[in-house]
């Protein structure tokens, strides 16, 4: 592999029903910051069926170029299609770094695309940067020291380690990237990409599995990603009718509930609201924890929040090792309260 | 028919992680256990051999010789057979390293399902099932939550969880699933099945014995990752508890302290 030969940054651009993902703006706006030291550009890579107008969107947040394969055989996800559509655009195009979100499209097809061009994967990032591998040159080898790598920072053990993972001997550099934590930038409009169509053909083989349905979770609530305010609920609240107290604490606020995993295992609550490791990573200024224990899996999805407030009925629940205020006490009372005195506050103002 | 489950030995965290004095993880104070989404593989294994006589399922690991353990206690609930993929040289291995050898393993015996778990509570990278699959030309459904089997069309139905839908798939077997926590509530070992695992021969394989597996692709010289720094993350402190005698105590305590950070 003749390392030299691959250059620029890549992203690859989800859409799901013909809307770009949210994390492919993310990825650019961190694509935009690592291509700077490396004096390179930045590509999205689109896939799918009668996308080609999305690609101006991808302009607007920050991509030199948008390579676009556009097919029927990519309308919905399926592994086979699409990472055979991926790997050929990285065998076609050669980047040194592909960056693809840790989403559940992202955590399928970037394990089998990185296999398939036998290269490393280095999975849910929350840091990215650009620098020497290794960090300090051994003494005597200093000549060894590889400079402008991908330096790729991520927890483990449901957020208790972390570790920074280099792939200094293959290429692409590529990392899955975890949703919610880059920045993307303010679009600019009107910007333009240089669009590229490629299509590798597609030649039905036993890896192609067939779409019976499509059943999609009937939700009208907000991205709780996006709230400022999260109350959230775990198996401690009770039963979903209790919910009721925490929707109408965080309607006093404009906040947005959300909830813990056993509360989607036990069917109280759809998944697109869970917080965590296998759900989603929020960072709100405020976080409410009420009666949600506090596993780490849990724990590794909202720590980042501005101020926690737990409140649990168990004093040695492991959320108060997290929380900046926490109170022991029967939620089933307090939160009602709390509403109540909240609401008395803002109409006093 | 043949099922394959693929199963790690992990640290447990299920009942909080022990951390030392100076906020560092205390890995020698928590349990080893068979990793929860691998025991639902394992599970849904099992209900399919409950439902479909004559049906076989393996349970294969790679760790240390200890890794032995897991494979006990799966044969305790009902799994037939146990391999143990163990050799000094494939320590240190990445998710490419892992799974190019535990494919390499999987060439030696006869499948129609390979079922692994999701992820791993260690690593939670999520790579190694799908890369097994890669390597071995399967297809692969992750993320499944719910799994249906029919035998004499040689195909297997599921429900692929997406964050706001699931898709139902159909595969043709031999194919590769990755299972979630959520497919089902793993059974215990049953008293028979606790003596018969102790009974189990249990087939142990070293680096020669993988089939179509390149020395530099394995271990840690042959993982495309290399890590640059590790550290257990020392967690921010703690806050304020308080437990308060009344709930107007506990509103006001929580109000003052909203008010203060202009919350409200």
């Amino acid at each position: 592999m003749n390392l030299e030969e691959y250059k620029g940054v890549f992203i690859y651009a989800q859409q799901v029903d013909n809307e770009i993902s949210g994390i492919a703006y993310e990825l650019l706006g961190k694509a935009k910051e690592l291509a700077q030291p490396l004096n390179t550009e930045v590509t999205a890579v689109l896939l799918g069926s009668n996308v080609k107008n999305l690609a101006d969107s991808l302009a607007e947040y920050g991509a030199d170029k948008v390579i676009v394969v556009d097919d029927p055989e990519l309308e919905v996800y399926r592994t086979e299609p699409y990472a055979h559509a991926l790997a050929s655009v990285i065998n076609e195009y050669k980047p040194e770094i592909m960056l693809v979100g840790a989403t559940a499209i992202g955590r399928d097809l970037g394990p089998t695309v990185s296999a398939r061009v036998a290269t490393g994967l280095t999975a849910d990032c929350t840091v990215l940067e650009i620098g020497d591998f290794p960090l300090v040159p051994i003494p005597g080898k200093e000549a060894e020291q590889k400079h402008n790598q991908l330096l790729m920072t991520r927890p483990a053990f449901g957020g208790n380690t972390i570790a920074t993972i280099a792939c200094p001997n293959n290429r692409p550099q590529m990392a899955t990237v975890r949703p919610g934590v880059m920045q993307k930038i303010d679009p600019i409009k009107g910007a333009k990409a240089e669009v590229i169509e490629y299509n590798p053909g597609f030649t039905k083989n036993n890896r192609y599995v067939t779409v019976k349905e499509v059943v999609k979770a009937v939700s009208d609530v907000a991205d709780i990603m996006d709230a400022k305010i999260l109350v959230s609920g775990g198996r401690g609240v009770g039963s979903p009718e209790n919910f009721k107290m925490l929707e109408e604490l965080a309607e006093v606020l404009g906040g947005t509930v959300s909830c813990s995993r056993a509360v989607v295992d036990a069917g109280w609550k759809p998944k697109d609201l869970q917080v965590g490791q296998t759900g989603k990573t929020v960072r709100p200024q405020v976080y409410f924890a009420i009666g949600i224990s506090g596993a780490i899996q849990h724990v590794a999805g909202m720590e980042e929040s501005d101020i926690i407030v737990a409140i649990n009925k168990d004093e040695d629940a492991p959320i108060f090792d997290v929380a900046d205020y926490g109170v022991v006490g029967d939620l089933n009372k307090i939160v009602p309260q709390l509403t109540a005195s909240i609401k008395a506050a803002l109409a006093a103002k | 028919m043949k099922i394959i489950v693929c199963i790690k030995q992990v640290p447990d965290t299920k009942g909080g992680v022990k951390f030392n004095p100076d906020g560092t993880l205390d890995r020698g104070a928590m349990l080893a256990i068979m990793n929860p989404d691998d025991k639902a593989g394992l599970e849904a294994a099992l209900r399919i051999k409950d439902t479909h006589p004559g049906t076989e399922v393996t349970v294969l690991t790679m760790g240390l010789p200890k890794a032995t353990d897991v494979l006990r206690e799966a044969i305790a609930m009902g799994a037939d057979k146990g391999v143990l993929i163990t050799d000094r040289v494939l320590g240190g291995a990445d998710t490419w390293a892992t799974s190019t050898t535990i494919a390499g393993a999987i060439r030696n015996l006869e499948y129609d399902l390979i079922i692994t778990g999701r992820q791993a509570i260690d690593g939670d990278t999520a790579q190694v099932g799908p890369q097994i699959a890669e390597h071995l030309g399967l297809p692969v459904i992750s993320y499944a939550q719910d799994i249906q089997i029919d035998e004499a069309n040689k195909t297997v139905t599921v429900q692929r969880q997406y964050d706001d839908r699931y898709h139902v798939l159909e595969a043709q077997m031999p194919c590769l699933i990755t299972a979630l926590s959520e497919l089902n509530e793993p059974r215990y070992m049953s008293v028979g099945g606790i003596f018969d695992a102790f009974q189990a021969e249990i087939t142990t394989w070293g680096r020669a014995d993988l089939k179509d597996v390149d020395d530099a692709n394995i271990g840690l010289a042959g993982s495309p990752t290399k890590i640059a720094k590790a550290s257990d993350k020392v967690r921010k402190g703690a806050g304020e508890k308080v437990a308060p005698d009344s709930p107007e105590e506990a509103v006001s305590y929580i109000v003052g302290k909203l008010t203060e950070k202009h919350v409200i």
